[in-house]
């Protein structure tokens, strides 16, 4: 089995604990082996969008040392950091960018931080939609076990996996990847006009009735052409989508809840994997109802 | 109707010139095509849009670090994406974001949040509003 770095970031180990247990299993199935990295640390979240703010980078910086040192040891086969979660994707990515950019900014961070070994630089930062993508929609085709047939799924993009363009796992304006691996699974796909439209990320935070508004309009308008679940890899879309339908349903009382998946949760049901690792407590909105009702 | 003469003090090209160098962008170039403002999902919310962001920078109106759109811009990068003239607005505004947090005031306060919300907010919420938000 082929082993990666992989880095979690906080929300996986709480709230978003189902998407870590769905994605290990799937990725397990692929013949895949997320090795966690040792002494991980925050990756910032978001990125620093001012040119002299270096601070910012370091906990991003400091990830990569790890990586570095798990292929000094041997550990792993690959010099590239998995993520799940794609806020830390975007974050980590971005600093990555910046750091094989910049070699002078390299050099400030790797003078700042004395008592960790230099970052040499070269480690890329990988999604697991992408890593999918490169073993081939085929190949997850030949692992369904169960058929998701009936399930009308609309996939949400979100922000930080399409844009900015550096640091994009697909075309920012036309995404297909997620599109992809759901029609591999099975699932009745449903595009959405607004699956790449924000949902007020940490505005939920100070200005919560702004993700109440983006929310309901994502939710309608993949409602309105058929879809009975969004599908998401980021743990921010996911509370602002499926834990803020509290707040939308006190704003829109005629509102009916809609199940919000982790696209592992779909791959874990479509490869027959024991239901624990979907934790759908975890889920705001329980989608074993609606599984149930399409025999799933 | 008369037209209304702005002038641009030394004040306000330091201004504008402090927006450059801290976004790495040359704010000048924006013809105020208004793609940003109409691709923006909280321009609708906010009290001026991000093409007149950028105008008040340009013209070195500092008034502009006082306003709430600023805050509002979510760092979503569709206007980043869309820009004809390849400027990223997101990092023009987080520019003026900063300059007001290096300034140590900060937008939000953790007390205004209510002890239920914040158990309930997952630590990705947290801890990016507080990247944001605060200095």
């Amino acid at each position: 089995m082929k082993k990666i770095p992989y880095y979690p970031g906080c929300t996986l180990k709480t709230t978003g604990k189902n998407f870590e247990d769905s994605a290990i299993a799937t990725a397990k199935v692929l013949g895949l082996k997320l090795l966690e990295i040792d002494r991980w640390n925050c990756c910032g979240t978001v990125t620093s969008l001012t040119q002299d703010d270096l601070i910012h980078h370091i906990a991003s910086v400091r990830n990569f040392i790890r990586v570095q040192e798990m292929n000094e040891r041997g550990e792993v086969d690959d010099y590239r950091l998995l993520t799940l979660c794609s806020m830390c994707y975007n974050t980590l990515k971005s600093v990555s960018n910046v750091m094989q950019e910049r070699p002078d900014d390299l050099d400030k961070i790797n003078n700042f931080m004395d008592r960790e070994e230099d970052y040499k630089g070269g480690v890329t930062v990988v999604h697991l939609l992408e890593l999918i993508r490169e073993m081939g929609f085929d190949e997850i085709k030949s692992k369904v076990k169960k058929s998701l047939g009936k399930l009308k799924v609309s996939p949400y993009y979100g922000c930080t996996l399409l844009r900015p363009k550096e640091v994009a796992l697909d075309d920012p304006e036309v995404p297909t990847i997620m599109e992809d691996l759901l029609n591999a699974i099975g699932v009745d796909v449903i595009d959405s006009p607004k699956k790449s439209m924000c949902c007020g990320s940490y505005q939920t935070v100070r200005n919560p009735k702004t993700v109440v508004r983006l929310g309901y309009e994502i939710i309608e308008s993949a409602r309105k052409r058929g879809a009975e679940a969004l599908v998401t890899s980021c743990p921010l879309c996911a509370f602002n989508l499926d834990d803020r339908q509290k707040e939308i349903k006190l704003e829109h009382p005629d509102f009916e809840r809609m199940p919000v998946f982790y696209f592992t949760q779909l791959t874990a049901l479509a490869f027959g994997l024991k239901k624990d690792v979907n934790n759908f407590d975890l889920n705001f909105t329980d989608p074993r109802p609606l599984l149930k009702k399409k025999k799933i | 109707m008369s037209k209304k003469i702005i002038e641009i003090t030394d004040e306000g090209n330091a201004f504008l010139e402090k927006v450059n160098e801290l976004s790495g962008q040359v704010v000048t170039l924006c013809d105020q095509c208004g793609t940003c403002s109409g691709c923006c999902p909280m321009a609708e919310e906010m009290d001026i849009t991000p093409s007149q962001i950028n105008r008040m920078v340009q013209l070195g109106q500092v008034e502009v670090l006082d306003l709430e759109a600023i805050w509002l811009c979510a760092s979503c990068f569709t206007c980043t994406v869309r820009c004809p003239r390849g400027l990223d607005p997101s990092k023009i505004c987080e520019s003026l974001r900063q300059m007001t947090l290096r300034k140590a005031i900060d937008y939000m306060d953790i007390r205004d949040i209510s002890e239920k919300e914040m158990r309930r907010l997952p630590q990705i919420a947290i801890v990016s509003a507080f990247r944001k938000f605060t200095g």
